[in-house]
């Protein structure tokens, strides 16, 4: 760790010894020579804003309705939602850039089956980062199951004290599931955001970057510098920038979850 | 009141099922396509079952690159690592948990600050001490890692053996057996569960690796799965019929392991909270 501190203050370009120079690593990027460095932390962000917010929903509306008294073939149904998270993400990658396909892919045709405009996908500025979005929903098959656990987890006493006081189905879910909820939230939302930053195999395996850098997120941007250009150096730098922001983020989380965070070892 | 909840309970069913087909269709699409002729997959509108079945795309795929050798390849590293991860885990675990020894505590608090890195920023200097030591292109950089034991691995089997009851090595010793025999014959048999669940993911984690295979290895000779199946669609990227074999192929044995270890997979996100 302390070794990559150090390096990101250095030219080192793999070829020859590391060579201290300062901060220059750090003001290249800030100040716009390296014309890559905003363009991959606003994608990396769009990606992130789409991601964890959206993910958090579908899998808690997942097991929600999962965790519903009448339902049966719970695990059949665990299974299936778990499934997409073993499939390797080289794997689940091609299979996506398949259903994506513009010509051919099943998306499309459905699309036109119902006679909507079709879409590029992965091939346009715009749509390439909420397709990769939409392909990360399939594998939030770990997210669900961590969330059906915690509505387990939530005592049937609280319910039943609630039924008898008269409370309809809405405030139940309100008063009771989502407050009971929230340190799990919590926990989702962390992991998620923390997991989202470092999206890398997708980036290098459907888009490369691509269209036009679009798709250029910070961690395939990292692995580019160090590993396709030799600046270990310059990467270092900017690996580092990412940890700091992860630090921020995760910060931030912290100190707002007191005001909606519940533990119930606290009552 | 009776009608209308059975309309919800309806809803509820219709809106799992649409989630389910969200998760299955995309293997099923996968499969179906691989067992197609090129022309077709690209028939309008599409079909859904191959007719006929075309398991020459299998032969195809496997042999136009040297699939079996990858295969071989992630072979020996996962059960490399499966096996450092069971072996050193539970044992750093086991002194963590129950013997005790100076600076224990600095150790372990140590080891939990080494679970908030990111691998970005860890990825960079441990690829230059391994090429310093001139690794590169071996399966020390992949495999060696996990034998030092996995921070989050320690962690998990540490809280479980912490709940095995002391009274047991008590008695073990009271009867003469030293602390690697209650190691063996007490912690090891009681503590199953979690070991599976450590395999599993250990398992899942080295078959599935792309980026330290990508980074490490550059001889195609000793590529794992994951790099054959990215270099198969840089040759073959038209050919999709060959490239979902290739896909395929590659999910076969996770997708098998998981089902078997199923129930055990379930219960060790549930514990954990470990992504897959």
């Amino acid at each position: 760790m302390l070794s990559s501190l150090l390096l990101s203050f250095t030219d080192y370009r793999i070829v020859n010894t590391p060579k201290f120079i300062g901060f220059d690593n750090y003001t290249r990027l800030f100040d716009g020579t390296d014309q890559y460095f905003y363009n991959s932390l606003a994608v990396t962000f769009k990606y992130v804003i789409l991601r964890v917010p959206l993910g958090l929903m579908f899998s808690f509306i997942v097991a929600f309705l999962l965790n519903m008294e009448f339902i049966r073939g719970k695990s059949i149904f665990r299974t299936i939602f778990y499934l997409p998270v073993i499939v390797p993400a080289v794997a689940s990658s091609m299979i996506w850039i398949w259903l994506f396909s513009p010509d051919l892919g099943l998306f499309n045709s459905f699309l036109e089956a119902l006679g909507l405009p079709t879409l590029n996908w992965l091939y346009s500025e715009e749509t390439v980062v909420p397709s990769i979005v939409l392909m990360s929903l399939w594998g939030m098959g770990s997210t669900i199951i961590i969330f059906l656990a915690g509505l387990q987890g939530v005592p049937r006493s609280l319910y039943e004290a609630a039924i008898v006081d008269g409370a309809g189905a809405m405030r139940k879910f309100l008063h009771i599931t989502i407050p009971m909820m929230t340190p799990i939230i919590f926990f989702n939302l962390i992991m998620g955001s923390i997991g989202a930053f470092q999206v890398f195999t997708e980036a290098l395996i459907m888009t490369q970057g691509g269209p036009n850098n679009a798709s250029l997120f910070y961690n395939y941007y990292i692995y580019r510098e160090a590993f396709l250009f030799g600046e270990m150096g310059h990467a270092s730098a900017i690996a580092w920038i990412l940890f700091i922001i992860i630090l921020i983020v995760t910060a931030i989380f912290f100190r707002t979850s007191k005001s909606w965070v519940f533990y119930e070892s606290e009552v | 009141m009776q009608r209308s909840r059975r309309i919800s309970q309806i809803t509820v069913y219709f809106f799992l099922l649409i989630g389910a087909a969200f998760c299955l269709l995309p293997l099923f699409w996968l499969i179906r396509s691989s067992l197609m002729t090129s022309l077709q997959i690209f028939e309008m509108p599409p079909k859904w079952i191959p007719a006929p079945f075309q398991f020459q795309n299998y032969v195809e795929a496997l042999t136009s690159i040297d699939f079996f050798r990858f295969f071989r390849n992630t072979l020996t590293i996962t059960v490399s690592c499966l096996a450092g991860a069971l072996i050193s885990s539970s044992l750093g675990a086991y002194s963590y948990a129950r013997l005790s020894w100076p600076g224990r505590n600095i150790f372990f608090s140590l080891l939990l600050a080494s679970m908030m890195l990111p691998s970005a920023v860890t990825l960079i200097p441990t690829f230059i001490g391994w090429r310093l030591v001139d690794l590169i292109n071996t399966y020390f950089p992949l495999i060696m890692p996990v034998w030092f034991g996995s921070a989050f691995d320690i962690f998990l089997l540490r809280q479980f053996y912490s709940s095995i009851p002391k009274d047991l090595d008590e008695a073990a010793y009271v009867d003469g057996a030293g602390p690697w025999t209650i190691f063996y014959r007490i912690i090891i048999p009681l503590s199953k569960p979690a070991l599976i669940v450590i395999g599993l993911f250990s398992f899942m984690n080295s078959w599935n690796d792309f980026m330290g295979p990508l980074v490490y290895l550059n001889e195609e000779s000793k590529f794992t799965m994951a790099l054959g199946l990215q270099m198969f669609q840089s040759l073959h990227s038209a050919q999709w019929h060959l490239l979902m074999a290739a896909s395929t192929f590659v999910i076969m044995p996770v997708i098998i392991v998981f089902f078997i270890g199923q129930r055990y997979f379930i219960e060790g996100i549930t514990l954990t909270g470990m992504k897959g």
